[in-house]
């Protein structure tokens, strides 16, 4: 299928352009979230996606799927009532940085915790765009925000190290420049049974690029290309993950899934 | 010789430049803050611009 069919077939087309600014990255990594769900040949009724409030979350409403547009930080909640409604549905959220592991902090451990089969899209701008600009638990030290006028003195949030050691099942991070990886990252990640989170570094070239004077959209896409390596090179030489951002597969170990764990308890009632 | 085509919608081009930019054969170009397809036949239809459009307003069509 070529890519105006695929606009066609899985993007509400009245509701584009869509509302991020030029050059944002988000639209790229939203492009990778379907191509990754065609190439899965997924029927779109079993695809439910959810997120919550923020930039990133406005990818719902652009999609035809079964969507639902929640209330802040609180997509995996509703994702998780939605898995267990329906297990046979693949639930992919998509959030942001803030979204995720701000506001919904807790909400973000305790799916990964539980190990529940849904899919996790992190689009991580490092900054609240659609607030203003305020800084997030990405934005990394020393850089400037709406909120951080003097440099943010806060240390970033890992959200991959965060999401593997709260028990996710599968972690992965791409980028807005590695869109292949990015696709092939949400494909594993949506045939993986469980967790699965997916970080997908994007950029803001309007706030977060603004602020920190990284230039245009062109200037942040190639940081990306240039500061990020791929961590099967990082297995074989280590020295090359000096001063890098490590993207890939990083996680994939097989747990016991919770609606699985579940329905066992649902089926010991059944037999009596 | 290949049946493809490169087209667009530029009602949805904001003008970000990045296709013009992952180009590699530079046959983009940004016009009055859109992007246009300044060099046709330069194209080798490698569908970077697809890619890297976050806008879906790049895109390829036609056979193999």
């Amino acid at each position: 299928m070529n890519a105006s069919e695929i606009t066609k077939k899985y993007y509400r087309a009245d509701k584009l352009p869509h509302i991020w600014c030029p050059g944002c990255g988000h639209g790229t990594l939203l492009n990778t979230v379907v191509r990754a769900i065609d190439k899965l040949g997924l029927n779109k009724d079993d695809v439910c996606i959810v997120s919550g409030i923020g930039c990133s979350s406005r990818a719902s409403g652009y999609l035809d799927f079964n969507t639902l547009h929640t209330t802040h930080g609180r997509a995996l909640a509703f994702a998780t009532g939605i898995k267990h409604a329906n297990p046979k549905l693949h639930v992919i959220v998509i959030t942001g940085d803030g979204d995720a592991s701000a506001i919904g902090g807790n909400h973000l451990i305790h799916a990964a915790r539980r190990n529940i089969d849904i899919t996790t899209i992190c689009f991580n701008n490092n900054i609240y765009g659609m607030t203003g600009g305020q800084y997030s638990p990405t934005t990394p030290i020393g850089d400037f925000a709406t909120t951080a006028p003097y440099g943010n003195i806060d240390k970033p949030f890992d959200l991959c190290n965060l999401a593997q050691g709260a028990g996710a099942s599968y972690v992965g991070r791409g980028t807005a420049y590695h869109a292949q990886l990015m696709q092939k990252l949400i494909e594993n990640g949506i045939q993986n049974k469980g967790f699965s989170f997916v970080e997908g570094l994007s950029l803001c070239p309007t706030y977060y690029g603004r602020k920190n004077k990284k230039g245009s959209a062109v200037k942040m896409h190639t940081f990306l290309k240039d500061h990020c390596v791929d961590k099967k090179i990082v297995d074989k030489k280590p020295e090359m993950a000096e001063n890098k951002i490590i993207i890939g597969e990083l996680y994939n170990n097989q747990k016991p899934e919770y609606t699985d764990n579940y329905k066992v308890i649902i089926d010991k009632f059944h037999n009596y | 010789m290949t049946n493809k085509k490169l087209l667009q919608n530029l009602d949805w081009c904001k003008g970000c430049g990045v296709c013009v930019s992952f180009c590699p054969k530079r046959v983009l170009e940004i016009e009055n803050e859109k992007c246009i397809i300044a060099r046709p036949d330069d194209c080798i239809f490698c569908g970077m611009c697809e890619l890297r459009c976050p806008d879906n307003a790049i895109y390829l069509q036609g056979g193999k």
